[in-house]
């Protein structure tokens, strides 16, 4: 099987040849390369080129086009900080008073620079490899970004106490977020990671999540013309893996703090797994203990297909050394060749 | 004065609820039963307490975390005796956040604390190693609370710590934020003095090392 058959196969709830490993990649590329996190989102060529190197080397079965989160601020003319060792970040709140979301219209992504390296990444990589691998892009959701564009401490005064401006900004970010999607597709992405971390339980409560992020993710990924895996960034989804499921995504991004076993119980044949190794935990693990890890989630989650590999945060911190990832490549093919095998 | 839990236990639903005025009328109660601001301290700190411990075990969110606490600030806030003679002035507390902007974590620790009976500079966010360390030393400052977001942050809190030990610096140092909960012998390896993973946690060590607060 290649990487598309085997991720395909897996996310139908069958068992395919091994479980698929995804090392989502993107500011790693920079220590790969070894250039500047700046330096190397500046050129699409850098990362195209970078992308395909680590699948080989890494033995990962999907390539990844995300840059970093606030590319989506750079996009409505806010500003990013990059540094030497960590994703960049989100400067100065874009939005800087709840009236201003009155006069705010959604980027075009036509006129986006910045928009349009990932673009040009993600055509480069299909160019190259064709259906072999799944290229997955990446939109922030409608309902998450205002932690970047307002700051979390007034966002979280817009979705509890003013109600008009929040659906306000509700529509804007929905219509850019679609829009942001479809173009990916459009330029060669098979599917699309829908960040959604204020989907977690552990940030927004359930009930309050469910009159708002719940109904806005349903809308706004109806609308995107491909496959959707919802990721929570390390938030836990167990409580919500319905709630998920009825989003219309296919795959869903689990926590290192959720219960493998119950989780998987709750999702089988609805919504295929992904995760969850701990990346925090990754950078001071060794190879023994790491593959320990490996063997164990595995073991607990690999049964049927519906499981994907990968980290719980969906980005490998800069800190991880070349070996941990290697061996949870090694570790994988070890462990994770159908039928699975558990030792008693 | 202590508050019977009952009332405790009323407040705290307000503050989960985000019920800013049902939340104002419990004070207003038990601030007319007494007028004691010990009283409304104690209602306030057990609140957060157990708000705060709920969170840990996936009961609350953060978000009815940051604005039970904001709730509490405010509240605290108009009834704060004018002298402020109930805070502990022998200790100097600072916080801040290290290298990010994201001050939410602060936040919600700054008012735990401020509820609790605490008074606390702070420092600011997207601090330098060089300007935490600078601004510790410059203020005298006994406990030191350091927030972060990325690992890469918080592992530049073992600079801040090493440069603050060959100044001599007595200070405490109290980290928190994501990586910390992520890996919980993070705050060892950074040398840290003690783990502060939530704005309970972070009173109790208070109070331990200061004998009270409120």
């Amino acid at each position: 099987m290649n990487s598309m058959e085997r991720v395909m196969t897996t996310i139908n709830h069958q068992e395919p040849d091994r479980v698929p490993v995804f090392h989502l990649f993107s500011h790693y590329g920079a220590k790969e390369m070894g250039i500047s996190i700046k330096k190397y989102f500046s050129n699409p060529d850098y990362v195209a080129k970078t992308q395909l190197h680590m699948g080989k080397k890494y033995s990962n079965d999907c390539l990844y086009t995300f840059f970093y989160a606030p590319i989506e601020i750079e996009a409505f003319g806010g500003e990013v900080i990059f540094a030497e060792d960590c994703p960049p970040n989100s400067g100065e709140p874009v939005i800087k008073s709840i009236e201003q979301i009155k006069k705010i219209n959604p980027p075009k992504i036509q006129d986006s620079k910045c928009l349009h390296k990932v673009l040009k990444t993600t055509e480069m990589l299909k160019s190259f490899i064709g259906d072999k691998v799944p290229i997955i892009g990446v939109v922030m959701s409608p309902f998450s970004l205002p932690v970047m564009q307002l700051g979390f401490e007034k966002y979280l005064e817009l979705l509890y106490f003013r109600k008009d401006e929040f659906e306000q900004l509700m529509k804007i970010n929905q219509k850019f977020c679609v829009d942001w999607a479809n173009a990916q597709l459009k330029a060669g992405a098979a599917a699309i990671c829908y960040f959604d971390p204020l989907a977690s339980p552990k940030i927004i409560e359930r009930e309050t999540y469910l009159k708002t992020g719940h109904k806005i993710a349903q809308k706004t990924i109806s609308q995107i013309k491909g496959a959707v895996a919802t990721h929570l960034a390390s938030g836990i989804a167990f409580p919500v893996v319905d709630d998920i499921v009825e989003t219309g995504s296919a795959v869903l991004g689990f926590s290192n703090e959720d219960n493998i076993e119950a989780i998987k119980e709750r999702a089988a044949n609805k919504i295929c797994l992904l995760g969850n190794l701990n990346g925090v935990e990754m950078a001071s693990l060794d190879r023994n203990k790491v593959a320990k890890k490996v063997k164990n989630i595995i073991h607990q989650a690999a049964k049927g297909g519906g499981f994907i590999l990968s980290d719980n945060h969906g980005e490998i911190p800069y800190q991880v050394s070349e070996d941990i990832l290697l061996e949870i490549s090694e570790a994988v093919k070890k462990h994770g060749i159908y039928p699975i095998k558990v030792e008693k | 004065m202590k508050v019977p839990d009952m009332i405790v236990a009323d407040f705290k639903s307000a503050l989960l609820n985000i019920d800013r005025i049902k939340a104002a009328e419990i004070f207003k109660d038990i601030y007319a039963e007494d007028q004691s601001f010990e009283s409304l301290e104690h209602l306030t700190a057990k609140s957060l307490e157990k708000i705060g411990d709920e969170w840990e075990n996936g009961q609350v969110s953060l978000s009815q975390v940051y604005m039970s606490g904001v709730i509490s600030e405010e509240l605290i806030e108009n009834y704060l005796p004018d002298d402020e003679v109930f805070y502990n002035d022998n200790i100097k507390i600072a916080i801040g956040v290290l290298q990010d902007y994201h001050g939410l974590g602060k936040k919600i620790i700054y008012s735990v604390l401020k509820a609790g009976g605490y008074k606390i500079i702070d420092f600011g966010e997207g601090l330098t190693v060089e300007e935490i360390v600078n601004k510790t030393l410059k203020n005298d400052i006994n406990i030191l609370l350091i927030s972060t977001l990325m690992l890469s942050s918080a592992l530049k809190v073992k600079n801040v710590v090493d440069i603050l030990r060959d100044n001599n610096s007595p200070v405490k140092v109290i980290v928190g934020g994501a990586p910390f909960r992520l890996d919980n012998d993070l705050w060892q390896k950074v040398d840290a003095d003690f783990d502060g993973k939530n704005g309970s946690r972070v009173l109790k060590i208070l109070n331990k090392y200061t004998g009270g607060g409120q």
